[in-house]
């Protein structure tokens, strides 16, 4: 296991030398004259050529690759042209609301999409495995900009509910930070009000960002646990007149739940970057929607930087996924 | 017919000719009409085609698809001249959402087409030729796959410049490495098969194999994943179009006009409703093709 694990992380290095080199081949073989871009329209030659050697982009482009991933190695992601402040300073600023985020849509997918494929797999082709096909075929088809729309036309705007937009109103005291996420602290400082505030803030975004995932858990789960529910085991702990839920609930799902599993550790990455869309749309203050208002503005650095925090978070997770995959199943740790 | 005529061949008909192919693509009918979800899938499917095709011809107000507009009648509900409403412009928002039907096919076609056209070669060459190649092939693949889709899309419309060509490159970038894993993937099982071996040992060139014996055997899932990504490549693309960086908001692309229509909200609520409900409608209709076009094709699926 633990030669499994060195190997693993030693991948994982080697994926964020890669990425980072896809990064910067993606800015220079973009067209146009990225000294230009920052001088702004109005700037004169001398003012391009200033900056073109202040920045080093008047070096061979394999210099600038050198220097390029050295500043990356030491975590210099460059300044923002808008806000003039490090990017990764922001970047820190940034990620914990969109880690909350994502952590509770996860949770929200999970415990949502393996019970309802439990249930539709044990209950085929009843009219309750044909309302959950419906559910799961539609949550991967539904633009997740419009949903969040529709849902804060109906829970905030018509009902009143929640609220519409946003991480906490202005007036309401954040706690101090201990972990950075709004909920965690909240509940460690006994800020009661402020945590049912957060909560109610963080739902809709939550629920639009989960729905995809929680329909392709729920379609993952289904199929296996056909398959596992037809197996010799099975079979044989029925013969052996074990209850129908024990069989269901303890042998069926636990084999069930690893491919579950590796489904989970594909849409984590997926829901990241949808948190570009439903950011955008709940004016949720994380990364997401700091990449999407930096690549208005042509402030391109925040956007790698944002590019490459997110395939950091994917290759992390994916790696955990094998971990805990070679963990549970030995036979893998060789492969 | 008497024995003497053994020599000469005997004229068969098309339909006894074809006899096999006939039989079997009338079973994959029979299944595929028997589901329902297949059937949705193609129904809205073709409607979506017919709206792309007869759109100008279809919409009730044509000339304000192309920037004309009726300051009078600006921001009106549905109603009977205007089904879906007016939007600030006045001009007519079904028009709009028809017209966009040709946008969006063109924008799926191409980053499918594109995607598919890059990476099935690619995983053809891996699969089949192995050692070094392959290696550097699917190394390079699985950095693309290392990135969320979106997000690597949003870098590179950045680096590009905002504007709808930008927006189907950059979703063409991100789209091919899916290809080359599928392909990869159905090439190193089929390269085993008998019949190559048996090609290969008559003599037959690496390219005349891949193209006589691999590809074939390689369409049906390729079939599978295009129909879903023209869907998945439309969403991408109105999404891309919602942030800002996609299609321009005069141009009736729905992404764009819900881009738009979010400033209008919650008063103004069908602006952005109907073209978001095209786009579901359509991304449901790709889907459910393509699970009804595996259920046909890859019968082991089936059930899934």
């Amino acid at each position: 296991m633990l030669s499994f694990t060195l190997r693993k992380l030693a991948a994982l290095v080697g994926t964020m030398l890669g990425i980072a080199a896809l990064t910067f081949l993606i800015t220079n073989v973009a067209p146009g004259d990225p000294a230009r871009l920052v001088a702004g329209p109005n700037a004169t030659e001398d003012m391009v050529e200033t900056i073109r050697v202040e920045n080093g982009l008047d070096k061979p482009v394999a210099e600038q690759f050198v220097i390029y991933m050295g500043d990356l190695v030491r975590g210099d992601l460059g300044t923002s042209i808008v806000t003039t402040r490090p990017v990764l300073d922001e970047l820190l600023r940034y990620a914990p609301a969109t880690i909350e985020l994502v952590l509770v849509a996860m949770t929200l997918g999970i415990l949502v999409g393996v019970p309802l494929g439990m249930l539709s797999a044990v209950y085929r082709n009843s009219w309750f495995d044909h309302v959950t096909r419906i559910f799961s075929i539609s949550g991967v088809a539904i633009p997740a900009f419009w949903f969040g729309i529709l849902l804060q036309l109906l829970f905030a705007v018509k009902m009143g509910w929640l609220p519409v937009s946003g991480r906490l109103p202005l007036v309401a005291l954040p706690p101090e930070p201990i972990t950075h996420l709004l909920l965690v602290d909240s509940l460690l400082r006994g800020q009661f009000d402020t945590f049912w505030t957060a909560l109610k803030h963080i739902i809709l975004p939550a629920v639009v960002l989960s729905f995809p995932c929680l329909a392709s858990i729920l379609r993952v789960n289904r199929a296996e646990m056909i398959e596992v529910l037809s197996s010799d085991h099975v079979v044989a702990a029925r013969a052996h007149g074990l209850s129908s839920r024990r069989i269901v609930a303890l042998y069926a799902l636990k084999n069930a739940m690893l491919p579950t599993l590796a489904m989970i550790g594909l849409r984590f990455g997926w829901m990241l970057g949808s948190t570009v869309l439903v950011e955008t749309v709940f004016d949720w203050p994380g990364i997401g929607l700091y990449a999407v208002s930096s690549a208005l503005a042509s402030d391109f650095k925040p956007v790698i930087g944002v590019t490459l925090l997110i395939g950091f978070f994917f290759i992390v997770a994916n790696t955990i996924v094998d971990l805990a995959y070679a963990w549970i199943d030995p036979r893998l740790r060789n492969a | 017919m008497t024995t003497s005529d053994l020599t000469t061949p005997v004229r068969l008909s098309f339909r006894e000719r074809h006899e096999s192919r006939i039989r079997q693509l009338r079973l994959y009918a029979h299944t595929f009409a028997g589901s329902f979800s297949s059937m949705l899938g193609l129904v809205l499917v073709l409607l979506f085609l017919a709206l792309a095709a007869f759109g100008p011809w279809l919409a009730p107000y044509p000339e304000h698809t192309t920037g004309g507009f009726d300051m009078a009648a600006r921001l009106q509900p549905p109603s009977a001249t205007h089904w879906f409403g007016t939007d600030e412009m006045g001009s007519d928002i079904l028009s709009r959402v028809i017209v966009g039907a040709r946008t969006s096919l063109w924008i799926g076609l191409l980053i499918t087409g594109i995607g598919a056209g890059i990476g099935v070669p690619l995983g053809i060459i891996a699969g089949y030729t192995g050692g070094w190649t392959r290696a550097a092939i699917m190394r390079f693949t699985e950095l693309f796959l290392a990135v969320p889709g979106l997000a690597l899309a949003l870098a590179i419309v950045a680096a590009l410049g905002p504007g709808i060509t930008n927006c189907v490159i950059a979703l063409a970038i991100v789209w091919w490495p899916g290809y080359v894993r599928l392909v990869e993937a159905k090439t190193l099982s089929v390269k085993e098969e008998l019949f190559v071996e048996s090609a290969r040992s008559l003599g037959a060139r690496t390219p005349w194999i891949m193209w006589h014996h691999i590809l074939p055997n390689c369409w049906s899932p390729i079939i599978v994943k295009m129909s879903m990504d023209m869907g998945m490549a439309i969403l991408a693309a109105a999404s891309l179009g919602f942030i800002g960086l996609g299609a321009r908001p005069p141009a009736p692309e729905w992404g764009a006009m819900i881009s738009v229509a979010r400033s209008y909200m919650p008063d103004w609520w069908w602006y952005s409703f109907f073209p978001g409900a095209a786009i579901f409608l359509t991304v449901l209709g790709f889907n459910l093709l393509g699970d009804g076009l595996r259920d046909i094709l890859d019968p082991r699926s089936r059930e899934r």
